[in-house]
């Protein structure tokens, strides 16, 4: 980034007739960043999933392939987004955001249901989750309606914006799917942010609870009474362990505490290998790599997560209009709202909500998802303002 | 600052308040990517605690050297009578289990246990054998109190063994019903291996008999897990976690309890069933097998002595009579007959034929029951008096393929789909069914045994009950069936189990008035008249079915009992709007008029006059 911040703003001003048209340019130093952490996630992730599932070999297409078949799939989706200008996106938001209610609609009508939840639709031979496709429509959905027009007061920046998400946020929460409804608000909340609400102490309180909720969760729910926690598990996800404080919980931390600083090498994961943590390829993926790979990978880990969300800023940062910000923004809070509470769930922080951790949980649906969300960042990040090159 | 410089750039192009506004959005990126860096850091530091501070306690308890998880059984869901009374329910007992990781000599232990426990150290051995990952052992279950007394008293010599209070099935009424309840026992190797019992550990306890055995996915709940620090003697030191079971989902039975234990008690010691359905919705109000066992015994466990004793017992206390007793229907058959003489104009309901007592056909001679003839009679009076030689002639006239077709119409020859494991079909004898079973064709003779329910057909009382409850019903046919509704321990709110809705028996039923006024008769003027009653009028039919074809000369005096024929009574009340139907077979106690009619009448009047009383209980 150093090689372009040079003299910009002279340049840009030289170039600025031209740049009326949109620029599409080759990769640079910052697109190969961002690449090179996203495949470095990936590979983890695709790592951790082969040590869990090697132990089980009786399906004939071990998971960690399919895993690599999704991210190829997904590849696909990134490369084209980030090759499509993303006004081409905007233009359709809305239709795309209706469409992906609709199907909402449909998985509570006619999905695929399984433990309790009804959440999966089944197209041919594999059951898609629409319920992450939908995010990415919400993100650019509310990124068109804050960029086409000036949004003032507080109807229009937070009242309007909150009954466009509501529908989405209800038909998943109704799946029970506590976990994508919650990263649904999260967008929301993070865009609202974003933009900005006059009152300053109103954004304060958002953003301080957001923060705070995940270290207080526990010891709110642990004063509530077990027939009032069970009325209201019920009514959202019959799976979840809510307090965090459960048998999941418990093992989750001691995989991830048992790591120590080195870890005990691939494989070497006693809790993963004799079943101690279920979902060890899902939702706990974190903890199988932690207890594997020690504090050391963890911290390298978190690295990777850390870069890719300051990249991300940095292209927010550097677009070339309100629409690519408000994009680059939404993809960013997406993946760090997912990271932040998975992780904090694994290590005993946050409730268990049933969070996959972006790119690195097994998941056809959240790969791709993600990875064409990537892709959106990119495009954002080669249609920015600056000269032809 | 490059990012004002950008937003000078779009001050060029757009309003001065977009580009404020763009400026702006920028500048609260700093918020946003603050607030992501310090939960992100929160994170590093929780690791930093949990993977360096606690690493090495977390260690200790991945290598489970101080931990060990304990199953926590659930407690069944409770089992109700169609009025709330209680079939079924739980109480605790203490169970011993033994941890065989923390056993340092397996002989030694199994010497110990078998000295304390008077149990016979072979079958403790190969109780104690590791079997797979699970190494915590269910050895015995329901100890007396003074058992594990002793045992907690010898627990520094017995290291690995726990004791544990667990959840016990109990049924508090007995004996009674033990044929629709069934009974639990643990899971065995078998079940592990299948579908239906995936995700269950051994030594759960699963539905093995009866409702349930049926309903047992719904009953069982969900097993819990306890997670606990345990000292060198495999004694629990403190839980670390616990994950509770879930309770299974309550069920309520169409059985009437007061009906059911009536029906039980009406049979006493003899063998035998009773089926009481509701014949507009097929809801099984009471369902009888004699003898029957009690179900609390079976689910405590029994000794393999105690298992051959009841399956070496002669009178078969294990086989439900009611849906796998398989009986000739004797006279009841008639009912079918007659609604298919009538639905095939094989005869007139005013068409009279001659009966002199006995029927030649080819060179053997078929005898009615009544030595001299019933003279002519018509279909009305041959069936108030059962007249043998008029279905004799009857069905003769339509042939076996035509009996064959109404039987399997009224759901003859097939399971009812009663809702209790090892229902049994019957037999609708045809050509074709001889052909296939014995490779020999169908002889003419064979049809006139059949018209009056003798020979090869079998029928269960409960498929007798549903074609007493289809004509009370006016042709339509509910399937029987005993789940009344479920009450999910989450919500609590009672779910109706999903009612199969009736089918017709037949198309056009407008002569079916002709059979259920003969049916009334029967017991006003026929040969049922034993279950008249001044309480409410009674329709039904009597049913002798033959064991043996007796000659009276070979037999002086008593016949011994096992010869004896069993008395079929099938019934419906009132005669206007049924709402109980009924079969009654009392086996080898001779007619049915005699023995199994005035059960029936008793029951009936009881279920009025409790029903009476509820009425009026409730206003």
């Amino acid at each position: 980034m150093d090689l372009l911040q040079k003299g910009k703003p002279l340049q840009m001003l030289l170039g600025s007739t031209n740049e009326r048209r949109r620029s599409e340019r080759g990769f640079d130093a910052i697109d190969w960043c961002l690449i090179g952490v996203v495949i470095s996630i990936l590979f983890l992730g695709v790592l951790s999933i082969y040590s869990v599932t090697s132990s089980t070999h009786q399906a004939r297409f071990p998971i960690y392939l399919k895993q690599v078949v999704w991210i190829g799939v997904g590849s696909l989706a990134f490369w084209i987004l980030a090759r499509t200008d993303y006004h081409k996106l905007a233009r359709f938001a809305y239709v795309f955001y209706g469409i992906g209610l609709i199907v909402l609609l449909l998985v509570l009508v006619a999905g695929k249901s399984s433990r309790g939840a009804q959440r999966w639709i089944a197209l041919g031979p594999v059951a898609v989750q629409p319920s992450e496709f939908v995010k990415v429509t919400l993100i650019v959905a509310l990124s068109v309606y804050y960029a086409s027009k000036a949004r003032h007061g507080w109807l229009y920046r937070v009242i309007v914006p909150g009954l466009i998400t509501l529908p989405g946020f209800l038909l998943i929460l109704k799946q029970p799917d506590l976990g994508s409804s919650l990263s649904f608000l999260a967008l929301y909340l993070t865009l609202v942010l974003a933009v900005g609400v006059k009152s300053k102490a109103f954004g304060l309180v958002v953003l301080s609870s957001l923060m705070v909720f995940p270290f207080v969760w526990g010891e709110v729910w642990g004063s509530l009474h077990d027939y009032q926690k069970a009325r209201i598990m019920s009514f959202m996800d019959p799976m979840s362990d809510p307090g965090g404080t459960g048998y999941h919980g418990l093992q989750s931390r001691i995989a991830i505490g048992s790591g120590q600083l080195w870890g005990k090498g691939l494989y070497g994961g006693t809790q993963i290998q004799f079943k101690f943590l279920p979902e060890g390829h899902t939702d706990f993926v974190f903890a199988v790599f932690a207890e594997e790979w020690g504090f050391l990978g963890s911290l390298v880990l978190v690295m990777l997560f850390v870069a890719l969300f300051l990249l991300g800023f940095e292209i927010a940062a550097e677009a070339k209009d309100r629409l690519g910000a408000l994009l680059a923004i939404g993809v960013v809070g997406m993946m760090a709202f997912g990271v932040i509470v998975n992780m904090a769930m694994t290590v005993g922080l946050a409730p268990i909500v049933g969070i996959p951790l972006p790119l690195m949980s097994y998941g056809g649906s959240a790969t791709v998802v993600n990875l064409a969300a990537l892709g959106i960042l990119l495009s954002v990040r080669r249609h920015r303002l600056t000269l032809l090159q | 600052m490059r990012n004002t410089g950008e937003g000078n750039m779009q001050g060029l192009m757009d309003s001065g308040r977009e580009t404020s506004e763009f400026t702006e959005l920028q500048q609260r990126l700093v918020f946003l990517k603050v607030g992501v860096m310090l939960l992100m850091g929160v994170l590093v530091l929780r690791l930093w605690q949990l993977q360096i501070l606690d690493g090495a306690y977390y260690r200790d308890l991945a290598q489970d050297n101080r931990t060990r998880s304990v199953v926590l059984q659930p407690a069944r869901g409770l089992i109700f009578d169609r009025h709330g009374v209680l079939l079924a329910n739980n109480v605790p007992s203490f169970n011993l289990y033994v941890d065989l990781k923390d056993v340092p000599d397996r002989a030694e232990l199994v010497r110990e246990l078998g000295t304390l426990l008077k149990v016979d150290p072979k079958t403790l051995a190969t109780k104690l054998q590791p079997r797979g990952v699970l190494t915590r052992v269910k050895v015995k279950s329901g100890l007396t109190l003074r058992e594990a007394a002793l045992i907690e008293s010898h627990r520094l010599s017995l290291p690995g063994v726990v004791i544990q209070a667990e959840y016990q099935r109990n049924y508090p009424v007995g004996a009674y019903a033990g044929h629709v309840l069934g009974y639990v026992g643990e899971i065995s190797e078998d079940q592990l291996r299948q579908k239906e019992y995936e995700g269950l550990i051994r030594g759960s306890i699963v539905g093995q008999y009866g409702i349930e055995r049926t309903y047992d996915r719904i009953l069982r709940g969900r097993a819990g897990r306890k997670l606990i620090e345990v000292d060198a003697l495999g004694h629990e030191k403190r839980t670390l976690s616990v994950e509770k079971p879930r309770a299974g989902d309550d069920i309520y039975l169409t059985i009437d309890f007061r009906l059911q234990k009536l029906a039980e008690d009406l049979l006493g010691e003899e063998a035998g069933a009773i089926v009481a359905l509701d014949p507009t919705n097929g809801e099984v109000l009471a369902l009888a097998s004699r003898p029957s066992f009690d179900p609390n015994q079976l689910s405590r466990g029994l000794s393999p002595r105690q298992w051959q004793a009841i399956l070496n017992d002669p009178r078969y206390p294990l086989t439900n009579r009611a849906i796998q007793g398989l009986y000739p229907p004797g006279s009841t058959f008639k009912i079918i007959m007659a609604v298919a003489a009538l639905a095939t104009d094989t005869v007139e309901g005013s068409d009279s034929l001659q009966c002199l007592g006995r029927y030649r056909f080819g060179r053997r001679i078929y005898r009615d029951w009544k030595p001299g003839g019933h003279g002519l009679v018509n279909l009305h009076q041959a069936l108030v008096q059962s007249c043998d030689v008029y279905f004799y002639k009857v069905g003769h006239r339509m042939g076996i393929n035509t009996i064959a077709t109404y039987a399997k119409r009224f759901g003859l020859g097939q399971k009812t789909g009663i809702d209790l494991p090892g229902e049994r079909a019957g037999i609708v004898p045809s050509p074709e069914w001889k052909q296939q079973t014995r490779g020999e064709p169908w002889y003419p003779g064979e049809t006139i045994s059949v018209s009056i329910g003798q020979g090869y057909v079998t029928v269960t009382p409960i498929q007798m009950a549903a074609v007493v409850a289809a004509v009370a019903n006016g042709g339509l046919a509910a399937p029987p069936r005993l789940l009344l509704a479920v009450r999910p321990r989450e919500t609590e709110r009672l779910v109706p189990a999903h009612s199969v809705s009736a089918k017709p028996v037949i198309q056009q039923a407008d002569w079916l008035p002709q059979v259920q006024a003969a049916l009334a008769s029967v017991v006003t003027n026929g040969t049922g008249k034993r279950a008249y009653s001044a309480v409410v009028p009674i329709a039904g039919k009597t049913g002798t079915a033959q064991v043996v074809a007796l000659r009276k000369r070979e037999y002086e005096g008593e016949v011994p009992k096992v010869l004896r024929d069993h008395a079929w009574f099938v019934a419906y009340a009132p005669t206007d709007h049924p709402r109980i139907a009924l079969a009654v077979l009392v086996e080898h106690m001779g007619h049915g008029g005699s023995a199994a009619a005035p059960l029936a009448k008793q029951l009936i009047e009881a279920y009025f006059q409790q029903n009476k009383e509820a009425v009026s209980a409730t206003p």
